[in-house]
């Protein structure tokens, strides 16, 4: 690689306790996060991905493993030594200093000229659309605004990489639906490495250059947002991002580059991924939305319709044990299509399907 | 029945039913007073009896003539005031200006404002160390810190005396290690009286600097290292102002009852070196001079209400002055 990332770990375990309640919140997790990239840590609570945020911060100490910042190793250096900033999940703005106080403070530290400090959160109040409320305390502020302070905090100090800790989870809906589109244009515009943290796959769907999906301290996927929902590699990926049927199938064999496997019911389907040996049985992840339901067919029936706007989720029984969700968008007049107790045949269009890892 | 309730209501009933809310308002309020003069009482009889009346008492008796063999005799006198700054000539009556009494209020002061900072550079790291620890093991920590009040103050203060009297444990130790050829007077000096005020209101210090650190959020902490901050600067920045409500409190709980201390330096200044509680108690025991003891006990309520009434405007003006 000619050029070094601008944030690496290399194989950093990091353990919290002593047996027997020894927990492993990072096992041997390596990463390379490009510069100029919005970089999401995506998994469940627990999963590790605020303890690897901390890393990167040193806020914690890895058992073993290297912390590298644009190719050179941090892991031995104190967090006020380290050129990243953090905005926290609570976004722990200082209650006793002013907006204005709170932008200054990293400025104030790292020594800089008076002028340059007042300039600077000057910008950074533009910058996120605070001016005039530079005097307020953060307890006189709304979610939101507090929100915009700890981000204006962090930017004001121009960090290589910016580290962001589930921000938005503290907003309500619609805040947090406008807010996704701010930071990811003022990542755009800053070109500052953003490493962002959400259990919210939706958000990192929508943010993100590349996501690594995390669980119980490895990651388990690393790819676009485009990898991660369309080639999931295992059941937890699949399982994690948006809705998923799992169907047991057994493998017939290789077909023009997929591969044919006949599920429950009795259909056949064409499976992306890596041909096992035919008469395996496999698990292939179907997504709801792309299956296709044709009226009078006898591959199941309709058991239950549940209404959700543009589109109706069915239950379709294909055996007595397997029932397949699926997703079908409404007629333009918002009429659902099947009616419960119909009969449907169903068709997965090749490649839709994929086989998957445990 | 939905008709009735549309259809306006006769005046008479209305007027009555306005009464009847109005009533039941009147009751309600009388209910509330009685409930709260009920739960307050007790404690404002106390307050009362013990506290506001003696106060009147010894506010009386500072303008009264001291009595031959103590107590007083009644009429008016501002002797008390004047006995504290000027000493009447034994020949000649004159009044000369003399320190003895602002000597001794003096040395107080500094004791008990020695103690104070003492109390904090030490109780301060303490205080920390507690409020960091896991959450499971702090209500140890309090209550080893609460240990001493186990034992009264005066064996406490005893005990003190027989580890740093001139054979006592610290001259011994440095006698036998041949530090010293002879040993160093420590007892029935200022230094022994401040070291007993540190000893004797540490605790004080402790408690309160505990409640405050441990309700301290260390996600700031995190955060201002996080903005390049040192560890000094931590300190100074972050957690020393996010910590002040108990430093306040904890140089409150200190200093007051130390300029007011008796057994202390009673015992370790040996009689001789004097605070304003002996000044006080030798005025109504030996010295049989009640209103100036009187006089000098308001005295220092007043320095002590003054010193309190500066604090609290300048913090006022402080907080005012970061708001604007």
């Amino acid at each position: 690689m000619a050029e070094s990332a601008a944030v690496e770990a290399r194989s950093v375990t990091k353990t919290f306790g002593v047996a027997p309640d020894l927990v492993r919140a990072l096992d041997d997790v390596s990463v390379a996060i490009e510069e100029n990239e919005f970089f999401t840590l995506l998994g469940p609570s627990g999963c590790g991905k605020t303890t690897l945020l901390r890393l990167i911060a040193g806020l914690e100490l890895p058992n073993s493993g290297d912390i590298l910042l644009a190719g050179r190793s941090v892991v031995h250096l104190p967090p006020h030594e380290r050129p990243v900033n953090t905005v926290f999940q609570s976004y722990a703005l200082f209650p006793h200093m002013s907006v204005a106080q709170n932008i200054a403070f990293g400025l104030e530290m790292r020594g800089l000229a008076r002028d340059e400090i007042a300039r600077t959160v000057g910008e950074m109040l533009t910058l996120v659309k605070m001016q005039g409320l530079d005097a307020r305390r953060p307890g006189q502020l709304s979610g939101g605004q507090q929100q915009r302070v700890a981000l204006a905090r962090a930017l004001a100090n121009h960090p290589k990489v910016l580290l962001l800790d589930e921000p938005l989870s503290a907003l309500d809906l619609k805040l947090r639906q406008g807010m996704r589109g701010e930071l990811k244009s003022l990542q755009r515009r800053t070109g500052i490495t953003f490493v962002f943290v959400t259990h919210d796959q939706e958000e990192a769907l929508t943010m993100s250059d590349r996501i690594a999906v995390m669980d119980r301290g490895r990651v388990q996927q690393l790819g676009t947002p485009l990898d991660i929902y369309e080639r999931p590699v295992n059941k937890f990926v699949a399982d994690f991002i948006g809705d998923t049927n799992f169907l047991e199938a057994t493998a017939l064999g290789e077909e023009g580059g997929f591969v044919r496997c006949r599920c429950a019911g009795g259909f056949e389907l064409l499976v992306g991924g890596i041909p096992p040996a035919p008469g395996a049985t496999v698990t292939v992840a179907l997504r709801p939305e792309k299956i296709v339901l044709h009226p009078g067919g006898a591959h199941g029936t309709v058991t239950q319709a549940v209404y959700v706007g543009t589109d109706t989720n069915y239950v379709v029984q294909l055996s007595v044990k397997t029932d397949l969700g699926v997703r079908v968008q409404n007629a333009v007049d918002g009429r659902a299509r099947f009616a419960v107790g119909e009969h449907v045949g169903i068709e997965v269009p090749p490649g839709a399907a994929r086989l998957l890892k445990d | 029945m939905t008709e009735a309730a549309l259809s306006p209501m006769p005046a008479e009933s209305l007027a009555a039913t306005a009464d009847r809310v109005a009533s039941a308002r009147a009751r309600m309020h009388r209910r509330f007073l009685e409930i709260r003069w009920g739960l307050a009482g007790p404690a404002l009889l106390v307050i009362g009896v013990f506290g506001i009346v003696p106060l009147l008492i010894i506010l009386v008796y500072s303008f009264l003539k001291a009595g031959s063999y103590g107590g007083v005799e009644w009429g008016f006198s501002t002797a008390a005031y004047v006995q504290f700054l000027f000493e009447r000539d034994i020949f000649d009556e004159q009044l000369r200006f003399a320190t003895d009494y602002l000597q001794i209020f003096a040395r107080s002061i500094l004791l008990a404002l020695g103690a104070t900072v003492f109390c904090l550079v030490i109780g301060f790291p303490t205080a920390y160390f507690m409020a960091t620890r896991p959450a499971s093991s702090r209500n140890l920590w309090v209550f080893l810190i609460t240990l001493p009040f186990w034992t009264n103050l005066l064996i406490r203060t005893y005990s003190m005396m027989l580890i740093i009297r001139d054979e006592g444990l610290i001259n011994d130790f440095l006698l036998w290690t041949g530090l010293t050829g002879r040993p160093i007077v420590i007892l029935y000096t200022d230094f022994a009286i401040g070291l007993g005020l540190l000893y004797s209101f540490l605790p004080f210090m402790v408690l309160p600097l505990y409640a405050s650190l441990e309700k301290l959020d260390f996600r700031f902490v995190e955060a201002a290292f996080d903005l390049y901050a040192t560890r000094g600067r931590v300190l100074r920045r972050i957690i020393i102002p996010l910590a002040k409500p108990g430093i306040v409190a904890g140089c409150l709980l200190v200093f007051i009852p130390a300029i007011g201390a008796f057994i202390t330096p009673l015992m370790l200044g040996g009689g001789k070196q004097m605070m304003i509680g002996n000044l006080i108690a030798l005025q109504f025991g030996s010295s049989r001079n009640w209103p100036f003891g009187s006089a000098a006990s308001l005295i220092l309520m007043a320095l002590v209400m003054i010193a309190l009434i500066i604090y609290v405007r300048s913090s006022a003006d402080r907080s005012k002055a970061s708001h604007g």
